[in-house]
């Protein structure tokens, strides 16, 4: 008996972008295996710039085909074609291009050869990517797995040190069990709905009245466990600071950033256009998470000492507030957690660009001591790091202000005053110590560290330098950003 | 109508300033002649638009200068700009004090960054004295943190990273309130209005419908916000510290001025926005002030060091302005915006002369002197006429306002009114004790040894003590500028507490 396979058409400009990295990944596989000697640093960084660039080309086109054409599903309606994941590939393309110059840096101090850093984080990205499109929910898990799997290689790949291999062991037995997690919540939601597609999902819950709503909401709750671990919202965190610690810095930034984009992505389109119709059901739950990712957060990072542990906390509460869009659920919530996504990641990755730098020769200086009167050694590093610090502050004239007040506004939009509230008082307790690390900064400094300067190399510069002028730039004109995230949910996906 | 564009350039002037005294920072000296230059250029500027400020602009109210450019509709933020007689007196009061401060509290520490710091916030408060939007305003007025942060704990004293912290997350965290208020209101407005984008322009909101306790509520939000700032008792317990920490110049910056922006908002934004909410809270802050009159005017008595007293005899003052705001006539109104403007000279008439002192002893303990009189009747005599002010003395510019004050609030509030009559009381009683203590007596030891007021800080106090008696003898040209704003402002409060 001959079984056909019937292939769905595909609509091939919406997976370019998985297909770039993709491709990218596989070619510098390929590269390394053919080439005689080793694949020099500089190509394989090359090479991901220019995936990340052409990504950026091709998000133009598919923002002009949406403007031409609206929403498109292709490949059976798995995979989306929306303002939404439109944007949200760009900020991936941005972030993923600074990290990888990042990243070069730090493989040439360290002496860490070979491509593979590149080839595992460039199947990362694709993974995010597939995160941000995904209109399924089997190809969420997909794009979920392709970027963990990635990640857990990435966290060890310094193999000399100890730490990492920790962390990786960590995050991989973890992410491993929230994975299992969140596909045991998709075989519910599954089992109550009769489809893993969100559409489907969708405007199954919009015709039908579920009387006995239990495999829905148990569904439902698992899946958002495994978000809740991948984008480490208390009081799923626990892995995060160790990871943090323990990865290599330019890994960190990579997981700060293009991580939550893609899971923060993929959360948006299972809460707001799958389960949408439930909102009420799941609005408590999320309001609790918020309220305790948001001021855990901030109070546990008031003590720490060592500052990528104390970055990993800044982030958790950052997760708490970019989750305050989504219990919103609106557009104006859609748009504001877009915005947010938008100003945090580029702002991350240079901050961790500068915490690599500072890292030194072992990548081993994190201590906020070792921070003391940097900005009167080194005036311009010191300032692109206070100008980072505080607009992860919130403080007005950067991105960080308005990305707060776009979430605030979206959660008093949708009567959520005393959420609001309470968020913004996290933000006072996380202002302490951004404030006592920016005047680290500036104060004297101890002979106990000896006043050396720092060597900036030219990417890790650019990277700072990029960071910077788009903290500021959209800070005082938040305008056109604004309006891109608003104009980037009319085309959602309902 | 006047062009906005005077209000742009005076909240972009020092921002350019502190731009080029940065880039001049290699050359010793120069950043602090450029700082001077443009503290005079924003003088001037301030002086222009009080002369060319008119209140009768049609259809603006007594407003002038009026421009709106929405920055962003999906954020709702626009660039507004007006001027009236309150915000007025204020945008002078904020020239003066960065003038005064840069020529009296001269720091040479690290003086390019310093006077930077100085310049940016000079430009910032100007910002939030001009904002028409509401917004707008909490942008700029949260901004002021930043400077003020980075002046405590880069130039203040031994403590300075405590006072610093306190400071910004005391005003940080009441602000959080502010800013929901605000957000609250804007979304109220827009359901209200569907078809209107969102919007935090001042008209929009102040006609904003609500409930009453809703509309209480906000006020209370707005009420933390604004008293930590002013302060109101009880949140006053950062401002000891943080005064006494603070380099002379940061301590003028706060104590004249951001202290001011906390009675300004409560002003405009708290009672303005929320008329009705305001009837009938009024008791209860009323009763807030007067505890701090006299609460402040005790611990005044007490205070071991000079910065501190002020910091006490401050928290005094500022209550009177907030007995002023929340009187609801136009008499009290109008003495406590004058006494936010009248207060603010004498306080830098006091800091500086602290600074002087500091400078010449290295210490503001109260015990550490005795007997100046003697080897400096100068400054002696330029601290009498500050203190003679602050008491109320007829003549000088604190009688007039502190009179206006009470008599507004005696036709409303008698009993609260004759009550915080005792601080003016008060307030002789511990300016004078601080005064015999630190100028009265044989100087003895290093006190003999102190110089007398030089030409130079004698010519700073020079504009004070001007403003001092000019202001207290004819007071006529200021009046005439508030009043008509004043009136407008009380009246339209009153139709729309009693209408709702």
């Amino acid at each position: 008996m001959i079984a056909t396979l019937a292939m769905p058409s595909i609509h091939y400009l919406v997976i370019v972008p998985v297909l770039i990295f993709f491709g990218a990944s596989l070619f510098l596989l390929i590269a390394s295996a053919m080439w005689r000697r080793a694949v020099p640093t500089s190509f394989t960084t090359v090479v991901t710039v220019l995936a990340a660039a052409a990504t950026l080309v091709v998000t133009y086109f598919q923002w002009r085909d949406l403007d031409h054409h609206g929403v498109t599903t292709t490949v059976a309606h798995a995979v989306v074609l929306d303002g939404f994941s439109v944007v949200a590939t760009a900020i991936i393309a941005v972030a993923v291009a600074l990290a990888a110059l990042v990243a070069h840096d730090w493989a040439r101090r360290e002496g860490v050869r070979g491509p593979e850093y590149q080839i595992l984080a460039l199947a990362s990205t694709a993974g995010a990517i597939l995160m941000t499109q995904a209109n399924d929910l089997i190809v969420i898990f997909l794009g979920l797995e392709i970027l963990s799997l990635g990640l857990y290689v990435l966290v060890a790949i310094d193999r000399r040190k100890v730490e990492s291999a920790e962390a990786s062991l960590k995050y991989f037995i973890l992410g491993g069990f929230a994975s299992a997690i969140f596909i045991y919540g998709a075989a519910l939601l599954y089992g109550a709905t009769g489809s893993t597609n969100i559409s489907t999902i969708s405007y199954f819950l919009g015709s039908n009245v579920l009387l006995r709503p239990g495999l829905l909401v148990a569904g439902g709750a698992l899946v958002l466990v495994g978000f809740a671990f991948k984008i480490a919202a208390v009081p799923f965190h626990m892995w995060s600071p160790d990871v943090y610690e323990g990865a290599p810095t330019p890994v960190t930034g990579f997981m700060a950033s293009i991580v939550k984009v893609g899971a923060f992505a993929a959360l948006m389109r299972v809460v707001i256009s799958g389960l949408g119709t439930q909102l009420a059901t799941w609005r408590p739950i999320l309001w609790g998470l918020v309220v305790l990712t948001t001021v855990v957060g901030a109070t546990l990072a008031v003590p720490q000492r060592n500052a990528k542990r104390l970055l990993a906390y800044s982030s958790i509460n950052h997760a708490g507030f970019i989750l305050i869009g989504v219990w919103a659920g609106t557009a104006r919530g859609a748009a504001a957690t877009l915005f947010y996504l938008a100003t945090y990641a580029p702002t991350v990755v240079a901050t961790f660009a500068i915490l690599t730098v500072m890292g030194g020769l072992g990548d081993e200086r994190h201590s906020l001591e070792s921070y003391r009167g940097l900005a009167r050694r080194q005036p311009w590093l010191g300032a692109s790091l206070a100008v980072l610090l505080l607009s992860q502050l919130g403080a007005p004239l950067t991105t960080g202000f308005y990305a707060k007040y776009a979430v605030l506004a979206a959660a008093i939009d949708a009567n959520g005053v005393a959420l609001a509230l309470i968020a913004l008082l996290s933000a006072a307790i996380a202002a302490s110590f951004y404030l006592r690390w920016t005047v680290v900064l500036y104060a004297e400094s101890d002979d106990e560290f000896e006043a050396t300067r720092v060597v900036v190399p030219r990417a890790s510069a650019v990277v700072i330098g990029v960071g910077v002028v788009l903290t500021l730039l959209f800070g005082v004109w938040p305008g056109p950003l604004a309006t891109l995230a608003q104009h980037a949910t009319l085309y959602f996906i309902p | 109508m006047h062009s906005s564009l005077w209000l742009g350039a005076l909240i972009v002037l020092p921002l350019v300033g502190a731009m080029v005294a940065m880039i001049v920072r290699r050359r010793p000296g120069a950043s602090y002649v450029v700082a001077v230059g443009f503290a005079t250029l924003e003088v001037v500027v301030s002086l222009v638009v009080a002369l060319l400020y008119s209140s009768h602009v049609t259809n603006a109210g007594t407003f002038d200068f009026v421009s709106r450019r929405v920055v962003s509709a999906p954020l709702g933020l626009a660039y507004d700009v007006a001027l009236d007689g309150v915000s007025l007196l204020m945008v002078v009061l904020t020239a003066l004090v960065l003038w005064l401060s840069l020529l009296g509290g001269r720091d040479r520490r690290r003086e390019p960054a310093f006077v930077s710091w100085l310049l940016i916030l000079t430009g910032l408060t100007m910002g939030a004295f001009v904002s028409h939007d509401v917004l707008e305003f909490f942008v700029f007025f949260e901004l002021t943190l930043v400077p003020c942060y980075f002046i405590i704990s880069g130039w203040g004293g031994r403590e300075r990273s405590r006072a610093a912290l306190k400071f910004f997350l005391y005003t940080f965290s009441a602000s959080a309130f502010l800013l929901i208020g605000i957000l609250y209101m804007g979304f109220a407005y827009q359901h209200q209005h569907p078809t209107s984008g969102l919007t935090f322009a001042y008209g929009a909101l102040s006609s904003t419908a609500m409930s009453h306790p809703v509309a209480v509520w906000l006020f209370v939000g707005f009420a933390l916000a604004f008293g930590a700032k002013a302060p109101i008792w009880p949140l006053h317990t950062w401002s000891p510290l943080t005064y006494a920490e603070a380099p002379t110049a940061g301590s003028i910056e706060l104590s004249a001025l951001l202290a001011k922006l906390g009675s300004y908002g409560l002003l405009r934004f708290a009672v303005g926005l929320l008329p009705a909410a305001q009837v009938s809270v009024r008791p209860y802050v009323l009763t807030l002030a007067v505890i701090g009159i006299l609460y402040g005017s005790i611990l005044a008595c007490v205070a071991k060091d000079l910065k501190r007293f002020v910091a006490y005899s401050s928290l005094a003052q500022m209550s009177f302005i907030t007995l002023g705001i929340m009187s609801g006539s136009t008499i009290g109104v109008t003495g406590a915006v004058l006494l936010m403007f009248n207060h603010g000279i004498i306080t830098i008439g006091f800091f500086l002369i602290i600074g002087f002192l500091e400078r010449r002893r290295s210490s503001i303990q109260i015990a550490d002197f005795t007997g100046l009189q003697g080897p400096a009747p100068v400054m002696s005599a330029l601290f009498t006429i500050a203190m003679l002010a602050s008491i109320g003395l007829p003549g000088l510019s604190g009688f007039v306002s502190e009179y206006l004050i009470l008599i507004g609030t005696f036709t409303t509030h008698a009993w609260w009114s004759a009550v915080a009559a005792l601080g003016v009381l008060a307030s002789a009683v511990y300016l004078l004790w601080a005064y015999q203590r630190v100028f009265h007596g044989r100087a003895e030891g290093a006190n003999a040894q102190v110089a007398d007021a030089s030409g130079g800080e004698r010519w700073v106090l020079v504009p004070v003590v001007v403003l001092i008696v000019v202001l207290g003898v004819f007071p006529k040209p200021v009046l005439d500028r508030i009043t008509p704003s004043v009136h407008n402002f009380v009246t339209q409060v009153a139709t729309a507490g009693a209408f709702k």
